[in-house]
């Protein structure tokens, strides 16, 4: 166990220096020089040379200890990321990001799944019958409804026209209040793709043998379902779950950017319209460590939850 | 299908005449397995009307054509009018039709969703047969490549791309509005299609017509682009079905995010316009583009189940 996970461990390393190669030939090689344009229009030339000399971007792009392809690694293993457009710390930005995004995300996310994969053990349930056919209609709509018409149209019915929640954020309302909506909206857009994929594990798991054998011993259909199908099902369950808990971090992007709440996703929102490099390497780097993180806690989940699974 | 037509016709004085059911093809099979699906046809007919919609339009530019989605640019009555006999879905800001600017989109839309998946299966197919077949150093340069690429979340990976590729210049061609768009969405999605291609391959590699290539003296290129990928391509136009609903979608994230095309109208854009439009009770921009992002992401989505349950019954849904 220990030597899977050390294992596990050192196979994250190429992985973390992909992702910063894959940071620094986007934002650096491609991306170019950006002083010119983080000075602004009619800047001096000291300026311009004051930038550069700030972000380093006059120094050699390899070979030199001091390049900007050593430094780039330097400073993002070390989270120095130095500053947005606006002189703060990404850093600092991050961090405040961080509250209000996790606010919004976290109820989206358990909200999702304990729902869907609730109503997939009913729909798996009552297979077969109307009520299945109708959930899994209801599903395939669901998912061919674009993101941005959820939050608009929840946005303007729920809050504009019937008053229900407020439309924006503002500092002076308690948290609940402002993410009660977005969250609402969140996980009735998520609803449909995860209550589908979760009802195929269920019946992919009812055709096993040992269904036919639960049930031809007698047992009820909700015994079978519950202690039998569910406890399988785990596996296909788990990976989902955990695999999606990095993407908490962005926050939902589009829920932050339409409610003006000053997440994560907000401030990649902002960055995109801004052309800030800085900020958007900083995430991209951050959201990628995390998943790395979560991908060794869903394969040590694995070997915990079924004893059978022996990692290669 | 009567028994008769499915005999097959051998030499007269074959024993085996008239007994043998006519062999069918993989492909074969699943037209006919997918021609029952009612549904599925009427689906598959959504779609061909979106693509036609589209390869009009472009006819249309191309000869010059002054017909209604061409001429979305135009006036076509006073600003935010609402829908009427004269215009049908009620018009914009500009007083421009909205059922033309929706019937523009169209051509936006597809384009962006058929480059992004060309460029995704060019690059995901070869480099995950490459990786299957040869296995060892190769295969673990492409793992590694695409491991990284899927650790950053999807969409933030596109968003960087196409931030980074916004009308910069590349080998002498400046990458505008849509270009950036699906070289964007391109250049990140050929992770999944790459590792079905590369586990297919992997099991396949070791079955006896592979190995009756090789005994053949076949080459490696040949035995790879011959014989191992059509053998594994229903995979492709499996994932490539399912794919184009997701890039639809996108493409709409990455306009309304203002990454997208600028100066003519897409379903991403004119939603973006119905943010500050709703809170005036104009709704009809915003309807006319979910619906008809609705209807075409229905369509594919209830045809790629479709298409995937006739060519390969045994694959999961993801």
């Amino acid at each position: 166990m220990s030597t899977y996970i050390i294992r596990r461990l050192l196979y994250t390393i190429p992985i973390v220096f992909g992702v910063l190669l894959l940071t620094f030939v986007l934002f650096i090689l491609v991306g170019g020089d950006i002083s010119v344009e983080i000075a602004g229009k009619g800047a001096t030339q000291e300026t311009i040379d004051e930038i550069r000399e700030e972000y380093g971007l006059n120094k050699p792009l390899f070979l030199s200890w001091d390049s900007q392809f050593i430094n780039h690694f330097k400073n993002s293993l070390t989270f120095n990321f130095g500053r947005a457009r606006d002189r703060e710390p990404v850093i600092d930005k991050i961090k405040r990001g961080l509250g209000p995004s996790l606010a919004l995300t976290v109820p989206i996310f358990f909200g999702v799944v304990i729902i869907s994969v609730s109503l997939a053990l009913v729909a798996a349930f009552v297979r077969g019958t109307v009520w299945d056919i109708l959930a899994v209609v209801i599903c395939v709509a669901g998912m061919s409804i674009p993101y941005l018409s959820f939050i608009l149209f929840g946005q303007y019915f729920l809050a504009y026209r019937w008053g229900l929640f407020p439309v924006f954020f503002s500092p002076e309302l308690r948290m609940a209040q402002y993410v009660a909506l977005p969250v609402l909206i969140g996980i009735a857009a998520g609803l449909g793709r995860n209550l589908r994929f979760f009802r195929t594990v269920m019946l992919d798991e009812m055709r096993n043998d040992y269904v036919r054998t639960a049930f031809a011993k007698g047992l009820t259909v909700r015994r079978v379902l519950f202690k039998h199908v569910l406890k399988n099902a785990m596996i296909p369950i788990i990976t989902r779950v955990v695999l999606a808990i990095p993407f908490l971090f962005l926050g939902s992007l589009l829920l932050e950017r339409f409610f003006g709440i000053p997440g994560l996703g907000y401030l990649m929102a902002e960055a995109i319209g801004s052309r800030d490099y800085f900020v958007i390497s900083a995430m991209t780097y951050i959201s990628a460590l995390l998943f790395v993180v979560f991908n060794l806690i869903t394969d040590t989940c694995y070997s915990l939850v079924d004893p059978r699974i022996s990692l290669e | 299908m009567s028994k008769s037509q499915q005999i097959i016709k051998t030499e007269p004085g074959s024993r085996l005449a008239g007994f043998l059911p006519k062999g069918t093809s993989l492909w074969k099979d699943g037209a006919r397995r997918l021609r029952r699906r009612k549904l599925a046809m009427l689906c598959l007919g959504v779609i061909v009307l979106y693509f036609l919609l589209a390869g009009f339009i472009y006819l249309a530019e191309f000869f010059d054509w002054r017909i209604g989605p061409t001429l979305w640019a135009e006036q076509a009555g006073q600003s935010y009018a609402p829908p009427s006999a004269e215009n049908i879905l009620g018009t914009d800001i500009f007083g421009q039709s909205v059922l033309r600017k929706t019937l523009y989109g169209t051509k936006i839309s597809i384009t962006v969703a058929l480059c992004a998946s060309l460029i995704s299966v060019a690059i995901g197919v070869p480099l995950g047969a490459v990786a299957g077949y040869f296995r060892g150093f190769v295969d673990e340069i492409i793992v590694w490549i695409y491991s990284t690429l899927s650790s950053v979340p999807y969409i933030l990976l596109i968003l960087a791309f196409a931030v980074v590729l916004r009308d910069r210049t590349l080998f002498g061609y400046k990458l505008t509005g849509i270009t950036a768009v699906y070289l964007a969405i391109g250049l990140t999605s050929w992770v999944g299609i790459c590792r079905l291609i590369r586990g297919e391959v992997i099991k396949h590699k070791d079955r006896e017509y592979v190995l009756a290539a090789i005994s053949y003296g076949c080459s490696r290129r040949r035995i790879i682009f011959r014989h191992l990928l059509p053998n594994v391509f229903h995979l492709v136009i499996i994932d490539f079905s399912l794919r184009f609903v997701a890039f639809i979608h996108a493409e709409v994230i990455l306009s309304f995010l203002g990454l997208g095309e600028a100066e003519r109208p897409s379903w991403g854009a004119m939603i973006n316009d119905a943010r500050i439009e709703l809170a005036r009770g104009v709704w009809w921009q915003m309807a006319a583009a979910t619906a008809a992002i609705f209807f075409l992401s229905l369509a594919l989505n209830i045809f790629g189940d479709a298409l995937r349950d006739s060519l390969d019954p045994k694959l999961r849904i993801q």
